[in-house]
């Protein structure tokens, strides 16, 4: 009987866990931290750096999200969370919001009542493979045996991609990335799959990055976002409107070097709004009137983010591509702040 | 004069209830029963609340949709364009093909090293030991872990298999080649072995809701015909033997009935053996047995069977000298001693600790995850769960599924141990 009281309450307290997420941001100012899921280690989209501490292109907008509303950058706690944890560790409440590469698809918006409040990397699935198999193309892989971690869009993805081509593949199921690697490297299967940036950022952990190659075909859509759970809207435009806010400060020049003479001498309403000089943007969140400034102030804007994190000086070497602001001929946009 | 008196019969009163003691138990029973009750529907009705407040729903319907993903190891036919609902009964199979293979293994391995730790060569009883405490002392996740790292990385790549024009011209042998008369290749994923074929099959069973292999049925039907009539003759020696003292020869009566006529109908099919054959990434051809596979369920074995060994031990240890110096007595060499004598008496202390160990192999298989083996929980409980998101539906499945396989192991070995326990008239 003592047992079962204690397991009792152990799986109420879960389930009121899930109570408590009704109002998401009073809960996190309350609580003075932000409670960020990320992912358990994604070189340069979330991964815990040599002194432990999380650091990534995903990490730098959980980090703007707690300079926005806590005034403090430093106060995140991370959750780290596999493919197959993530999005129980959303809807249970353990975590505020799911940052961590996860593609916005129709099922996860809808059945998983799940909100994907923006698109903060646009990426498709892709093969790597090691340079000495000798191939080239996705379409030559009939027979392979081929890594790809579970729980995940790219499991789906490859299955329907193999049967469009009339092609067969041993898929061989992992639970992160570390682990894909490894069995990829140890030659458990021919090809690791997974998103292209996900591939870049495992290539350039690897001993002999050169001896692998990225294959051309790109087999999906991954439009990776942040997301929050379905109903919490105040919270969801919370993040979405933070995320905006570092994409328009990147195509307004506002950088996180210029900002405070930007605030002070700009004379675009637009940046002004941004940067909380003019207008009352901030309270209209629940927010004071500097949170953009501070949530820019943070990392930097996009375009900052994005070359400290996954950019060409790093030795994963993302190109903008897709990502490169409207203007640059990419989708990264941001509506307009007023 | 005395007067036999009635004693004075008490009406109840409700304060009985506590300060009588008939009544206290039960009163503290319902008390309590009661309260665990609410404390259920309390749960029940927390969770209704929540799923509700979530906008979720708890229904099975998702079972029956298309799962859309593959799975290495399918026993049974299986593609993506399955249900949810065949993904879980291809994780369940592969779940009860490790149990089953895991159990066997274990039992003989356990009762040997058991025997063999009783030893009188110390060598061998200390060996033995080493073996208990080694593999008992270090957490099964690890020994499993261990074995899928050895089998991965200590094997050549199927890619070492291939002979190239190149390396044919300048007379060179590739890196690896296979074993066992060339049938067997082992490389980094699996071990491929040569797979048992017919020519001329006959056409599969189908009953409702399932369907057989007829060839595989019809050779095992004519498998133990054989070794039915095998008894019978033997039974008939023994029946000679003791009426004249004198046992017919019955080894050449044997093996004709067993293997003549197996043998004559896998003729009859056009059995062959399917060998494997490297092609572009992988061998194909054959049957691969996955290096998950393997890992698994040897380290449950080699884990679980030392746990075997020491009921063995006990059991044996249980048994009287008395039996064994009995049995010197009449004669009985050591080996027959443990086999006539010993073991079937120390069945009765070992089978009902052994139900628990066959059942903890079968729930440890859910280590699979680990060495990416597609068991139950990696179908049903992974990839189905996330795909679909019905948390409570597939972890409510599952617990009832290992719970269902748990009682039937336990229920059948509770049948066994009935069979061979001391029977007390």
């Amino acid at each position: 009987m003592k047992k079962s009281v204690f397991l009792g309450t152990l799986s109420a307290a879960a389930l009121l866990a899930g109570i408590a997420g009704a109002g998401t941001l009073d809960d996190v100012k309350a609580r003075g931290q932000l409670i960020c899921g990320t992912n358990v280690g994604l070189t340069g989209f979330g991964a815990p750096d040599a002194n432990g501490n999380y650091q990534g292109f995903d990490v730098a907008l959980c980090k703007a999200v707690a300079a926005a509303v806590l005034g403090d950058a430093s106060k995140v706690k991370f959750v780290p969370t596999t493919g197959e944890t993530r999005f129980t560790a959303l809807a249970s409440g353990e975590v505020d919001v799911l940052i961590r590469n996860s593609t916005w698809t129709f099922s996860r918006d809808v059945d998983l009542k799940f909100d994907f409040v923006a698109v903060n990397y646009y990426d498709g699935q892709g093969f790597m493979v090691k340079k000495d198999l000798g191939v080239s193309s996705a379409k030559e892989l009939d027979g392979a045996t081929i890594c790809i971690q579970t729980g995940t869009t790219t499991e789906l993805n490859l299955a329907d991609f193999f049967k469009a081509n009339n092609m067969t593949y041993t898929p061989v199921t992992i639970a992160d990335d570390a682990e894909g690697q490894r069995q990829y490297l140890a030659g458990a299967c021919d090809a690791y799959t997974t998103d292209a940036s996900g591939l870049a950022a495992s290539r350039a952990t690897m001993p002999d990055a050169d001896n692998h190659i990225i294959l051309p075909e790109i087999i999906s859509k991954e439009p990776l976002g942040p997301l929050v759970r379905h109903g919490d809207n105040q919270w969801g435009d919370v993040i979405r409107w933070t995320y905006y806010a570092l994409v328009a400060a990147e195509e307004y020049g506002v950088t996180s070097a210029n900002i405070e003479e930007m605030a002070n001498t700009t004379q675009n309403p637009e940046i002004k709004r941004l940067l909380g000089v003019e207008g009352d943007l901030g309270a209209m969140l629940g927010l004071d009137k500097d949170w953009g400034k501070r949530a820019i102030a943070a990392s930097g804007n996009y375009g900052e983010i994005f070359e400290a994190n996954i950019g060409s000086a790093t030795p994963i070497k993302l190109a903008r591509g897709l990502n490169a602001l409207w203007t640059q001929g990419g989708l990264q946009y941001a509506p307009p702040f007023r | 004069m005395a007067f036999v008196q009635e004693p004075p019969k008490d009406a109840f009163r409700l304060g009985m209830l506590i300060y009588d003691t008939r009544y206290r138990s039960i009163t503290i029973q319902v008390v309590v029963l009661v309260l665990f009750l609410l404390f259920l529907s309390w749960l029940v009705n927390n969770t209704i609340a929540n799923l509700a407040l979530k906008d979720r729903t708890f229904d099975f319907a998702f079972l029956f949709a298309r799962s859309g993903y593959d799975i290495n190891q399918t026993l049974v036919d299986y593609t993506n364009d399955s249900s949810h609902l065949r993904a879980a009964y291809i994780g369940l199979l592969n779940t009860l093909l490790s149990a089953l293979i895991g159990c066997a293994l274990a039992t003989v391995l356990g009762v040997t090293v058991g025997v063999l730790r009783l030893s009188r060569n110390w060598l061998i009883s200390r060996l033995m030991t080493v073996y208990v405490e080694i593999f008992r002392n270090v957490p099964v996740l690890l020994w499993i872990l261990l074995g899928a790292a050895i089998l991965s990385e200590a094997t050549p790549a199927p890619a070492d298999y291939r002979v190239t024009e190149a390396m044919q011209a300048a007379g060179e042998a590739p890196k690896a080649s296979m074993v066992l008369f060339d049938s067997v290749a082992i490389t980094t994923r699996g071990i491929n072995i040569p797979a048992p074929m017919v020519e001329h099959g006959l056409p599969r069973l189908e009953l409702p809701g399932i369907s057989l292999n007829s060839n595989l049925l019809v050779f095992f039907l004519v498998l133990g015909a054989g070794l039915y009539a095998d008894h019978r003759i033997r039974a008939h020696a023994r029946r000679v033997q003791e009426a004249t003292g004198l046992r017919p020869v019955t080894w050449w009566k044997s093996l004709a009935v067993i293997f003549v006529p197996t043998i004559g109908l896998l003729m009859l099919m056009g059995f062959h053996l399917d060998y494997p054959v490297l092609k572009k990434f992988n061998f194909t051809g054959g049957i691969e047995v996955l290096h998950s596979f393997t890992a698994l369920t040897f380290a449950l074995a080699v884990y679980t069977a030392a746990f075997i060994a020491e009921i063995v031990r006990a059991g044996i240890l249980a048994i009287s000298r008395g039996q064994s110096e009995a049995a010197f007595a009449l004669g009985l060499r050591p080996g027959r001693t443990m086999s006539l004598v010993i073991l079937p008496q120390a069945l009765r202390v070992i089978i009902p600790p052994l139900i628990s160990q066959y059942l903890n192999l079968t729930k440890n298989t859910s280590l699979a995850i680990a060495v990416s083996y597609m068991d139950l929980r990696g179908t049903l409980g992974g990839v189905t769960l996330n795909q679909t998101g019905k948390e409570l539906e597939c972890m409510l499945l599952m617990m009832g599924i290992y719970l269902t396989i748990s009682l039937t192991i336990s229920s059948l070995m509770n049948l066994f141990n009935r069979a061979v326990k001391l029977k007390e008239r």
